[in-house]
């Protein structure tokens, strides 16, 4: 297998985000004179298993679980923080890349890194492994948002190019008699007119009438065309097909009423009420047929006002 | 309600991935197609005994939370491949419709189309 040597969003991250991004400022810190005995507390009530040791809000140490553990099985009760804690004391610029953090994490084995000020030397934060994962994840997060507003802005599209007066258009083919592709025309109509950032609401219309009128064209004839053209004001679609012919169309309106064989009904198609949901949904509904020669559906929408998307 | 919890009380088999989680807003029976186009509402659990693909395609027109099949009929493979691509979740129950129904009714779920 190959090398994937794309680099990922994360690793990326990971060498843009700085540590003072995804430390913890609020810090439970302890003093040199602190009673090792009072740690215990410390330790359980604030869930943590490591306390920095400040003086003048300058880091002089570290004193962890570890060193508590020790304290005790050593057993001098009087003990301040300072007698057990640990000096030599590891810790990371905030203003150093995640990475930094991430392999020092990886060389050590600790669980946190005390966070120091460059400039001023004062400890101004502490990051453990946690912070760094929540941290990318809500950076990752707050991307993904832009990217999705971006996306949305890019797809509108039409409207800068409706400026001239362009019309959009799409056609699709529909097979007669073959149900396994069936609702396949209309349910990429669907996905188109949703990338382009119409209104909802008018593409769920516009759907249902494409997903009608493409299974009339299955059921009844030999296959057609679906013609869709978008501008700034409508969608009209244009559903053609050279036969059978509707013979009595006030008749096909009617609820109910259907033509469709009995192995259609079966698959619960044929209810009579097709033509009947491209009306009620739609702005318009033309239809000219003419037996044996075909019938044209021309469907027309007015585009949804913007305030009305949900 | 969420679908997960209809699927826990009912005991239905999930067929399908899709989203559990989702809200359900009610309901709707029937088995002809352009009949659920006209009267399912967006968020709605559609009980049928239909099987074949073409309920995915209404389903997702539609927006529906969720199939269910009754009487114990299992969803073609057709269409338990396009329902995973389109994300729908499809149950079974071995239950008639109307048992269906009146245990769904129970639960609080109606035929609102709010």
């Amino acid at each position: 297998m190959a090398e994937d040597r794309r680099v990922t969003k994360t690793q990326e991250l990971v060498y843009e985000m700085k540590v003072d991004q995804v430390m913890t400022r609020d810090v439970v810190t302890v003093r040199r004179d602190t009673p090792m005995s009072s740690m215990r507390e410390v330790f359980r009530q604030k869930r943590i298993s490591g306390a920095p040791v400040v003086e003048d809000e300058r880091l002089v140490g570290i004193v962890s679980l570890e060193d508590f553990i020790e304290w005790l099985y050593v057993g001098e009760e009087n003990s301040v923080v300072e007698a057990r804690m640990t000096t030599d004391v590891d810790f990371l610029f905030g203003d150093e890349p995640l990475v930094h953090a991430v392999s020092r994490f990886a060389e050590s084995g600790f669980g946190r890194f005390a966070v120091v000020d460059r400039a001023s030397g004062k400890l101004v934060g502490v990051i453990t492994k946690g912070d760094i994962v929540a941290g990318l994840l809500k950076k990752l997060e707050i991307d993904y948002h832009e990217e999705e507003v971006h996306r949305h802005r890019a797809s509108r599209l039409l409207e800068d190019i409706l400026a001239v007066g362009t019309t959009l258009c799409f056609e699709y083919e529909v097979e007669g008699q073959n149900f396994d592709r069936a609702g396949e025309s209309s349910s990429r109509l669907k996905r188109t007119l949703k990338g382009l950032g119409l209104n909802p609401d008018t593409v769920r219309r516009v759907a249902i009438a494409a997903y009608e009128a493409e299974m009339n064209l299955i059921v009844f004839t030999d296959g057609g065309t679906i013609g869709v053209r978008v501008d700034r004001h409508h969608i009209t679609v244009e559903v053609t097909d050279s036969g059978p012919g509707i013979p009595d169309i006030e008749k096909a309106l009617q609820p109910g009423f259907s033509t469709a064989p009995e192995w259609v009904r079966d698959l619960g198609f044929g209810a009579g009420i097709g033509l009947n949901n491209i009306r009620n949904g739609s702005d318009d509904l033309a239809i000219e047929s003419a037996r044996g020669e075909g019938t044209r559906l021309t469907i027309t929408f007015l585009m949804g006002d913007e305030s009305e998307a949900g | 309600m969420k679908l997960a919890e209809i699927v826990d009380t009912l005991d239905l088999k999930v067929r399908t991935g899709g989203d559990l989680e989702r809200e359900v807003s009610g309901g709707y029976a029937s088995d002809l197609m352009s009949d659920v186009i006209a009267h399912a509402a967006k968020g709605h659990v559609w009980v049928t005994l239909q099987i074949h693909q073409n309920v995915v395609a209404v389903a997702s027109l539609k927006e529906l939370a969720g199939i269910v099949l009754v009487n114990g009929r299992e969803p073609e493979q057709a269409t338990v491949e396009r329902a995973e691509s389109e994300n729908i979740p499809i149950m079974v129950s071995p239950l008639t419709a109307f048992e269906v129904i009146g245990r769904l009714y129970e639960l609080g779920v109606t035929g609102s189309t709010d």
